[in-house]
């Protein structure tokens, strides 16, 4: 047993973990607000994480401020994409809406590797030094940077929910749309401004992903990996999908450790989630925070 | 089927049996056998080409077939046909290897998915919706991932070689013979599906979909019904691999990503959910795009368009976006996919001149 990179690979879960429970939170704000399983999440790191890239590189802009414009795009693409496709297919039938953000997400995977090509891209430098060292282990500052951030969305999101009005407004749609609406709540803003954020905060963690490991079209599968951490902690639990997305990451780093120690199954960093995944929605449907509104039969 | 039957004066039907045809009129059951024997002369043209686009469009709609028995006649989502798919591929080739004839591995391949579904169709018996989808996007990448790794079954990333059927010494393995192997599936295939939706199977399978509850109420299985519907969608996906395995005699663990699931969603989104005839459409459709958007690169080549866009290396993208905005585009403006504009244009030309 390699101790050391037992607690190395724990740590990088950790923090990859954290990013995953970004992306989940947003995710499940939009489960939350609109009802609406969004398969393409991770086309929201993809956009976000290339436009930054290419404002960046193409253009020269400084980090701040392309970064500033990048969030600034993605608040009209996320308005937009729920005003043109979601919009007209509310009351329809859930397997609709799922197989609609489906499209979407295809669709956008393919637009980007059209517009940017299929080759992992880096970023632009940003740190001057590159590796911090932390209670004798070597990590990249940009990893530090990784976490700091998204400690930073999750207190964002607290105090988004818990005391500011439109955090209300949200948070009572979510309860009951008639309610909301009937309290003076407009549902179809807060629809639009549920999307914005949650395309904002997806492309920071993007941005994110991006500066550390380039940006490619890999980076969609993050969407994907949503799946496990927001089942684990609830589809509706916005602590649940933080927790589900830390635990995610420390699984599969954890998993990848044993398999390339012990096992030798190959790829098990991949799979992992989606075995746990399978486990959960047998025993567990709701997950661990989530409502328990399941109904089975 | 029969609700839709486009008969031009009133309702005649007296019994049940005349309710639950499938074709309403003999007119309509001289054109589909018709329709079936001019198929048969598609192979004396000679046309390689065009016959491979139609054997690819036999395969893909009895796969698509099957996920349209799940999702437009069930009302279950999945997202891993495509590994199904794969699943039934690799039987086949499994079943050849071990000395069974081709013709009869077809089958049995079809039997041995149905064994794979039904495991992943457990969590599909006590999950709904989204969480079926979530279910069997997991099942993708697990199967995947299988592929990759049991060398014995499926001959790891190198892939598995396998042959075309032959029949007393006399192999098909040509288009225009093969093409027939396909058409005596795809006819088979299809007219058990429009059997199966006449039959007290089928309709409690819409009857699941369309409101569980009442459904369950009225004495039927829930559990039963949902596995079912998974264990027939998981045998046509089989058969669908199979006949694609012995086109291709070559069987590669990559060829069954979740994109190609995606293609087997689009094409009954676009075909029409809860049609039969749709998913041929919808294959047709699918097969077709990628021939149609290759045309449109190769017609703007050299001008422009071509200059500006960067179309010639960009084809592939280009389909796969067609292939999403299709999605959307249907789902939003035409719900009920191409059977139902089918059945409009139908309606229009029967009734011609005096349409209202």
């Amino acid at each position: 047993m390699n101790w050391e990179l037992l607690f190395q690979l724990t740590l990088n879960g950790l923090i990859v973990g954290t990013l995953y429970g970004v992306v989940a939170m947003s995710f499940v704000l939009i489960y939350k607000a609109s009802q609406v399983v969004n398969f393409a999440q991770g086309e929201f790191l993809l956009v976000g994480a290339w436009v930054c890239w290419w404002l960046l590189t193409e253009h020269r802009v400084p980090f701040l401020w392309g970064f500033l414009v990048t969030l600034a795009f993605m608040t009209l693409f996320g308005i937009l994409i729920q005003v043109v496709v979601l919009r007209p297919l509310i009351g329809e039938p859930v397997i609709s809406v799922i197989m609609v953000t489906i499209g979407l997400s295809i669709f956008f995977q393919a637009l980007m590797k059209w517009m940017f090509g299929v080759f992992a891209q880096p970023f632009p430098p940003i740190f001057e030094t590159q590796v911090v060292n932390v209670m004798g282990l070597e990590v990249q500052s940009v990893y530090l940077m990784s976490l700091v951030i998204s400690v930073a969305i999750m207190g964002g999101f607290a105090w988004f929910f818990t005391a500011s009005k439109h955090g209300l407004a949200m948070r009572a749609t979510a309860f009951d749309q008639q309610v909301a609406q009937s309290l003076g709540i407009s549902v179809r803003q807060v629809f639009a401004m549920s999307w914005a954020i949650s395309a904002v905060v997806s492309a920071v963690a993007g941005v994110v992903v991006g500066v550390v490991n380039g940006v490619s079209s890999a980076l969609s599968f993050y969407g994907i990996k949503v799946f496990p951490a927001v089942i684990l902690g609830g589809l509706d639990s916005i602590l649940g999908a933080v927790l589900g997305g830390i635990i995610v990451g420390v699984l599969e780093n954890v998993a990848h450790f044993f398999d390339s120690t012990l096992l030798n199954w190959g790829n098990m960093y991949q799979i992992a989630p989606f075995y746990v995944l399978v486990l959960i929605l047998m025993i567990k449907p709701y997950g661990l925070f989530g409502t328990r509104t399941i109904e089975r039969v | 089927m029969a609700a839709i039957a486009m008969t031009p004066c009133g309702d005649f039907r007296q019994s049940y049996r005349e309710d639950t045809t499938i074709f309403p009129t003999r007119l309509s059951r001289h054109f589909a056998i018709a329709g079936v024997a001019l198929l048969c002369l598609v192979p004396l043209t000679g046309d390689r080409y065009v016959l491979s686009l139609m054997i690819q469009m036999g395969y893909l709609g009895i796969a698509a077939l099957g996920l349209n028995i799940l999702v437009g006649f069930t009302g279950q989502i999945s997202i891993g046909h495509a590994a199904f798919f794969g699943v039934g591929a690799f039987a086949s080739a499994w079943f050849v290897e071990h000395g069974v004839p081709v013709l009869l591995a077809m089958p049995l391949a079809g039997v041995a998915t149905t064994a794979v579904g039904m495991v992943f169709g457990i969590p599909a018996a006590r999950l709904k919706g989204l969480y079926l989808a979530i279910a069997t996007l997991a099942a993708q990448f697990i199967i995947e991932d299988f592929f990759a790794r049991a060398r014995w079954f499926t001959g790891g990333v190198a892939g598995r070689i396998t042959q075309p059927p032959s029949l007393f010494g006399f192999a098909f393995d040509s288009n225009e013979t093969y093409f027939y192997v396909v058409l005596v599936w795809v006819v088979l295939m299809f007219v058990a599906a429009a059997n199966l939706m006449r039959s007290r199977d089928g309709r409690a399978l819409v009857a699941v979909r369309d409101h569980y509850l009442s459904a369950e109420i009225m004495g039927i299985n829930l559990t039963y019904y949902r596995t079912l519907s998974f264990g027939i969608s998981s045998f046509f996906a089989g058969i669908g691999g199979a006949l694609y395995a012995h086109y291709i005699l070559f069987v590669s663990v990559e060829a069954f990503t979740i994109l190609f699931s995606i293609q087997f969603l689009g094409m009954i989104i676009i075909g029409g959910l809860g049609s039969v005839m749709g998913s041929m459409m919808g294959a047709v459709f699918m097969v077709m795009l990628p021939e149609v958007v290759q045309w449109f690169a190769d017609a703007v080549a050299g001008g422009m368009i071509d200059r500006a866009l960067r179309l010639g290396n960009a084809v592939s993208f280009l389909r796969e976006m067609v292939i999403g905005a299709a999605i959307i585009l249907f789902l939003i403006f035409e719900p009920d996919g191409l059977a139902h504009r089918w059945r409009l244009i139908k309606a229009y030309w029967k009734l011609y001149p005096f349409s209202h």
